[in-house]
């Protein structure tokens, strides 16, 4: 019963870390950048949430505010910060994209201030069935993100816009040559990363209710490893990594021994799987062609 | 032989050792005060960092994000080393051994880091040296009160800090005297070129395993040394210091002073630290983190202003070596072929404008003016 509990609260919580990484891996995949910046978006569709629901009480409305602030959020740093960089070194826009992270969570900190904020998402209780005591809010949080992430497969698969963002992940040059505007795809690829992380936010408040403007930075480097071991570029398996990476975490918090190493083992797991397969695990191997 | 000798690369030896000298005078008289003498160590810690994390990003083109980490364990275990040995060998002796051990160990786990970069690069690499620094900082914060203190902190040995700036200067020099001559070296050349194109210089029969492992070794040396000091500056040691933060604030020091400048980094090694120290002491509570702001403002600007390629034109006219050079007089019998300016000559190739084919042609058509004529 009890590794069921963990296994439950472990996919819950791999399901968060899969939102993030596809996030992640999506604006990797189209853009060909890391975007160090994508963790404290969920942070700030957090403090979003915060301030909609001190206001009004309705953490649905806060869901919809923090959605449509991180997109266009999402946006505009794709615009002022890595669109001048297209074309320069990845070391560059690796930088700025480090810089911008920093830059969201210092200016969250002066608005907000440094001490945490508590965010009563509402309790929705517990479950329990044949001894089985599961949080409903992590019931929540697997439905909601499966059935995003099963949307997303879906857009990607079978709209045009969807196989557009494929195709310029393939091949940039060959995709505008027929007729795909580049700029668009980049532009939407990072509206919908943005979108995931703010329900990313929302689910970390509704785990634990505590918020600062460091809220993202932890979770973002997990996910970002996720989708690395999974295999960066590909959907499936940032999901798949994501999932990994819950499971992972919430065996290694029930065992006392090695409960204090959990960020450690996580990240020892990451240097063991691109030691051996630096592509991750469904990521597909790439010529380096002169 | 002595013409041969450029001021450029020894200005930044002569600064330092002059400064050094002033201080200590200044120190051992009693001018100077605690506080400035505190900022000192910093800065020297601070140069060291943005000298040694310079090679990695500046010269070899990988980016490192786990510089605290080799720092945490030159910490950590040079502090340890310190304490252990103070007894047995006396101040001194103590002190000099234990940076050795932290460095040496450093470097150890800079091999151990450089291994996977030889299969990994740009931005899988940055990643793996994140991880390792959150590693590093996860295990020492976890360990037992005996042995490094856990989450209280290591406890290092009380030295004249009179004294002990003064060393942290004369290794800033000694640091630079091993990077400055690696870098004008054959084997600088080599890793340069290791940065503009790993596949042309593995083509050209470099070693590209040795040079990014030797690089790594080098540059974790002196950041496990630079972070002996630092345990012996502040008397103790705490994992929490060295998270990523730190790291990024070792990497805006770099850019800011300038990819592949070593007395860029130098500089804006200073300064950062300086203006830190100052708003540390007089910013409070959430102003403090205005500093952050800034750093982040000046990291994205500067970077999208080097790099932008739309902004290429307007860098190359308002280039300020190029304004200095205005000034300069120009004597062009006293260049030699063997001293080339290698660090200014562009040796990135761009392959995609040698390989191009230019399908704009300026006039498809131009009449015969004497056709005309007859017509």
């Amino acid at each position: 019963m009890k590794l069921i509990e963990t296994l439950i609260s472990g996919l819950s919580m791999g399901s968060t870390y899969a939102m993030i990484a596809l996030g992640y891996t999506m604006v990797y995949g189209i853009a060909k950048m890391l975007n160090f910046a994508h963790g404290d978006v969920i942070m700030v569709g957090g403090y979003m949430i915060f301030v909609t629901l001190s206001a009004t009480g309705n953490p649905l409305l806060g869901l919809l505010a923090a959605v449509l602030f991180c997109v266009v959020l999402g946006v505009t740093i794709e615009k002022v910060a890595y669109k001048p960089l297209r074309g320069a070194s990845p070391l560059a826009v690796l930088i700025t994209a480090i810089g911008v992270s920093k830059l969201l969570q210092s200016t969250a900190q002066v608005v907000f201030g440094t001490a945490q904020k508590m965010v009563n998402v509402g309790d929705l209780g517990y479950l329990s069935w044949n001894g089985l005591t599961v949080q409903i809010s992590t019931l929540v949080t697997l439905g909601c993100s499966m059935v995003l992430m099963v949307a997303l497969s879906l857009f990607v698969k079978y709209t045009r816009t969807g196989r557009a963002m494929i195709a310029v992940s393939e091949d940039r040059g060959a995709a505008q040559l027929m007729g795909i505007n580049v700029n668009k795809i980049i532009m939407i690829t990072f509206a919908i990363g943005s979108a995931l992380a703010a329900f990313a936010g929302l689910f970390m408040l509704m785990k634990s209710p505590s918020l600062t403007n460091t809220l993202g930075a932890m979770p973002g480097i997990k996910a970002f490893t996720a989708a690395v071991i999974g295999g960066i570029g590909s959907i499936p398996g940032a999901m798949l990594g994501g999932l990994l990476m819950g499971v992972v975490e919430a065996i290694s918090l029930t065992v006392p021994a090695i409960a204090p190493y959990t960020d450690a083992i996580e990240f020892i797991i990451l240097i063991v799987i691109l030691l051996v397969r630096p592509t991750g695990i469904l990521g597909k191997k790439r010529r380096e062609k002169v | 032989m002595l013409k041969n000798i450029k001021w450029k690369h020894y200005i930044s030896y002569a600064v330092l050792a002059i400064a050094t000298v002033v201080l200590a005078i200044l120190s051992f008289s009693g001018a100077l005060k605690s506080s400035s003498i505190y900022m000192l160590e910093k800065i020297a810690i601070s140069i060291m960092l943005a000298v040694s994390l310079s090679m990695v990003v500046g010269f070899l083109g990988e980016l490192s994000l786990g510089h605290a980490g080799f720092m945490c364990v030159g910490a950590y275990l040079g502090g340890k080393a310190s304490v252990l040995l103070e007894p047995l060998l006396g101040e001194y002796p103590a002190l000099i051994v234990s940076l050795l051990i932290g460095g040496a160990l450093a470097a150890l786990f800079g091999v151990i880091i450089g291994l996977p970069a030889l299969r990994l690069r740009g931005d899988y690499l940055a990643i793996v040296t994140l991880a390792f620094g959150e590693i590093v900082r996860s295990v020492f914060m976890n360990t037992s009160t005996e042995s490094f203190g856990g989450t209280l902190g290591l406890d290092t040995p009380r030295f004249d800090k009179k004294i002990l700036f003064v060393i942290a200067l004369v290794l800033v020099i000694g640091c630079l005297a091993v990077t400055q001559n690696l870098i004008r070296s054959k084997h600088g050349r080599a890793i340069t070129s290791i940065r503009d194109n790993e596949i042309a210089a593995r083509a050209t029969g470099i070693n590209v395993t040795k040079y990014k492992l030797v690089v790594f070794a080098i540059s974790s040396f002196f950041a496990g040394v630079a972070g002996v000091l630092y345990s012996y500056s502040n008397y103790s040691v705490q994992s929490a210091n060295f998270d990523y933060n730190y790291s990024i604030e070792i990497l805006v020091m770099v850019v800011l002073g300038g990819m592949g400048s070593i007395n860029g980094s130098i500089i804006a090694a200073t300064l950062i630290t300086f203006l830190d120290v100052q708003l540390q002491t007089h910013l409070t509570g959430d102003l403090a983190v205005l500093k952050d702001i800034f750093y982040a403002l000046i990291l994205i600007v500067l970077v999208i202003y080097n790099n932008a390629p739309a902004l290429k034109g307007f860098r190359e006219k308002y280039n300020i070596r190029k304004l200095f050079d205005r000034f300069k007089k120009h004597n062009p019998s006293s260049i030699k072929d063997d001293e080339a300016k290698w660090d200014r000559v562009p040796t990135k190739i761009q392959m995609d404008e040698v390989l191009s084919v230019d399908l704009q042609v300026s006039s498809p058509y131009t009449p015969d003016k004497s056709g005309k004529e007859d017509a």
